[in-house]
């Protein structure tokens, strides 16, 4: 199949078609409308179903009994909207129930602003509702990898039983870039035995009065977490062999910091990039490895926020090397030439 | 030798939790027996919801999910558009749905999801220990409205069944009671018609049934449901408050 000129968050929603969706339950936000109202067009030719919920509060909760079904269920926001479907993705991980949530970050706190940020790390990766739970959170640089982290994500939540998470922010919801779609995807085929199709005595459910039944579930849980960890983290490197500064960012600030690498390598400065593409589980091997290494002499985190990702990366660091940060927020966008001069600074 | 009552199979032997003299116990048989009546106990969900009913799901012998506060009625929209041959129905009490969930039930309504809600309003908040409810009556004497609910401070409780029935879409919505044998005669009679709605696919149905809370009343069983026939009804009137078959039938 040839590449199309995709926007991000139709490619986005095309891709999760694609993957088998067949249900999606949203409300409007901007900068993310474009995957509502695609699924609007589109539902209902591919047989599926597309309504616009109430509220982001109900709409996760579409997606809850949708997902307890068994059907594969998507719903999309932008920060505020994300901040009211936290009740409701705490209940989906711990009923264990698979879904996939789109969130096209927009700047905050509070109504913020509707251009591209990266401030919502911390509510994504560390469990934005209540309890001792996680997301698989999948940070895509691009549309074709939007388009291929969609489908995936899919599989993922089927595979593990889990809600599943697209990070983006506006910049990839809006922008468009060529990429290829497949049609030919084949789902994976998980054991569904525990949805509720009617006929049966199965319980979609999350409470256990019980607190030591509680703390085996939770315990359960972290097992399954931790097979996550070992199997489906992912993460991208750039140049970083030789490298004596190590930028980590993911995401759109990702593309910015490849371009201030580029000019900095013109400039016989040897600099890299490990690129996380699963948030959570975070990829700590690569950095902790890279601290390891002699030659490298520093490290620079660059988000589009006040610095979330960084505790990650320092924790990865674990001390060894100096970690520094660069930022923009409030839905400004770093510059690769201020992030060139920022690491010129550093390497000083 | 001939039966003449057994239990219905929609219910489990799992003992119920409810305290001495609650009326959920009654509303859980009834709705349990409308759908193995109607041939519905092979397809039914069930949404329990965050109250007095939260175990709801241990009780009736089908599929169930727990949805978070008030928000059953959007948890059952998810599963009735995967499940359009299925017959499902939220069990929820007056804090759930009158309260938390006021957007989840009004929008459910509107949109004429073909699912049945059991609406069961006892006037106070039980789970959590007798706190006012939006249905607690004005005067009514509860935890947090320690002095008699004082409607210049927190308003007049809400009719459910009347504000429902202002929008297009609901096909039946009617307002019952459980504190006579009578009422529970009628009680199972409109549940069982607004579970008959639903598999007709005519739309969204509602039964309010007016229930009685003993424990958190300060009552006996007994004058609990005297003071509901004597104090909720007035202020609740039974009746049917939408039927658009019948709407249909008059035009």
């Amino acid at each position: 199949m040839a590449k199309k000129l995709y926007k991000g968050n139709e490619a986005v929603a095309e891709a999760a078609i694609q993957a088998g969706c067949r249900y999606f339950f949203g409300y409007p936000i901007t900068p993310q409308n474009e995957i509502p109202e695609y699924m609007a067009r589109r539902m209902p030719k591919v047989g599926g179903t597309f309504l616009q919920a109430e509220s982001e509060v109900a709409a996760i909760n579409m997606v809850y009994g949708a997902g307890g079904s068994g059907a594969r269920v998507m719903t999309s926001s932008s920060s505020p909207g994300v901040s009211l479907k936290q009740e409701g993705i705490s209940y989906i991980a711990g009923a264990e129930v698979p879904c996939v949530i789109v969130n096209m970050v927009r700047g905050g706190p509070g109504l913020g602003s509707i251009q591209p940020a990266q401030s919502d790390y911390f509510q994504a990766t560390k469990g934005g509702g209540h309890g001792d739970y996680h997301l698989v959170v999948y940070a895509p640089g691009g549309i074709q990898e939007a388009v291929d982290l969609t489908m995936k994500a899919f599989d993922t939540a089927d595979l593990y039983r889990m809600p599943v998470m697209i990070l983006g922010d506006g910049m990839i919801g809006q922008m468009m870039e060529p990429a290829e779609i497949p049609e030919d995807y084949q789902p994976i085929v998980t054991d569904k035995s525990w949805a509720t199709t009617g006929g049966g005595r199965r319980v979609i459910n999350s409470l256990y009065i019980q607190p030591d039944e509680l703390e085996r579930v939770n315990l359960r849980l972290q097992k399954k977490y931790a097979l996550i960890k070992e199997k489906e983290t992912m993460y991208d490197e750039y140049l970083t062999e030789d490298a004596e500064l190590i930028f980590a960012a993911y995401g759109t600030t990702a593309r910015i910091c490849q371009s201030a690498i580029n000019m900095l390598r013109a400039d016989g400065v040897k600099a890299g990039l490990i690129r996380p593409i699963t948030l959570w589980p975070f990829p700590d091997a690569p950095f902790a490895a890279a601290a390891a290494r002699d030659g490298v002499k520093k490290f620079l985190t660059v988000e589009m926020s006040c610095g979330q990702m960084i505790e990650d990366v320092k924790l990865s660091v674990g001390g060894r090397k100096e970690v520094a940060f660069y930022g923009r927020t409030g839905g400004m966008i770093p510059m690769p030439r201020d992030v060139y001069h920022y690491a010129l600074s550093v390497m000083r | 030798m001939a039966v003449v009552f057994k239990k219905t199979s929609m219910l489990t032997d799992v003992p119920l939790h409810y305290c001495p003299g609650c009326t959920h116990g009654i509303i859980h048989r009834l709705v349990a027996e409308s759908i193995e009546e109607l041939g519905a106990a092979d397809k039914a969900i069930g949404v329990a919801p965050v109250g007095c009913a939260v175990f709801a799901y241990n009780y009736f012998n089908c599929d169930m999910q727990e949805a978070a506060h008030g928000r059953a009625p959007a948890v059952a929209t998810g599963i009735k558009r995967v499940n359009r041959d299925c017959v499902v129905f939220t069990y929820q009490g007056d804090g759930d749905l009158a309260s938390i969930g006021t957007a989840e039930i009004v929008h459910a309504a509107a949109r004429g999801e073909n699912i049945t809600v059991i609406f069961v309003n006892n006037g106070i908040y039980g789970m959590t220990g007798g706190q006012m409810a939006p249905t607690t009556l004005p005067g009514q004497v509860t935890t947090t409205s320690p002095y008699g609910r004082d409607t210049s401070h927190c308003g007049y409780p809400i009719g459910i069944s009347e504000l429902l029935s202002t929008l297009k879409a609901p096909s039946f919505i009617e307002r019952v009671s459980v504190h006579d044998v009578k009422n529970v005669v009628n009680a199972k009679r409109a549940i069982k018609e607004a579970f008959r709605r639903q598999i007709d696919g005519k739309g969204f149905s509602l039964v309010e049934v007016l229930s009685t809370c003993p424990t958190n009343w300060g009552m006996n069983p007994l004058d609990a449901l005297k003071w509901l026939e004597a104090n909720m009804i007035p202020y609740y009137p039974l009746g049917n408050y939408k039927d658009r078959d019948k709407e249909a039938a008059s035009k």
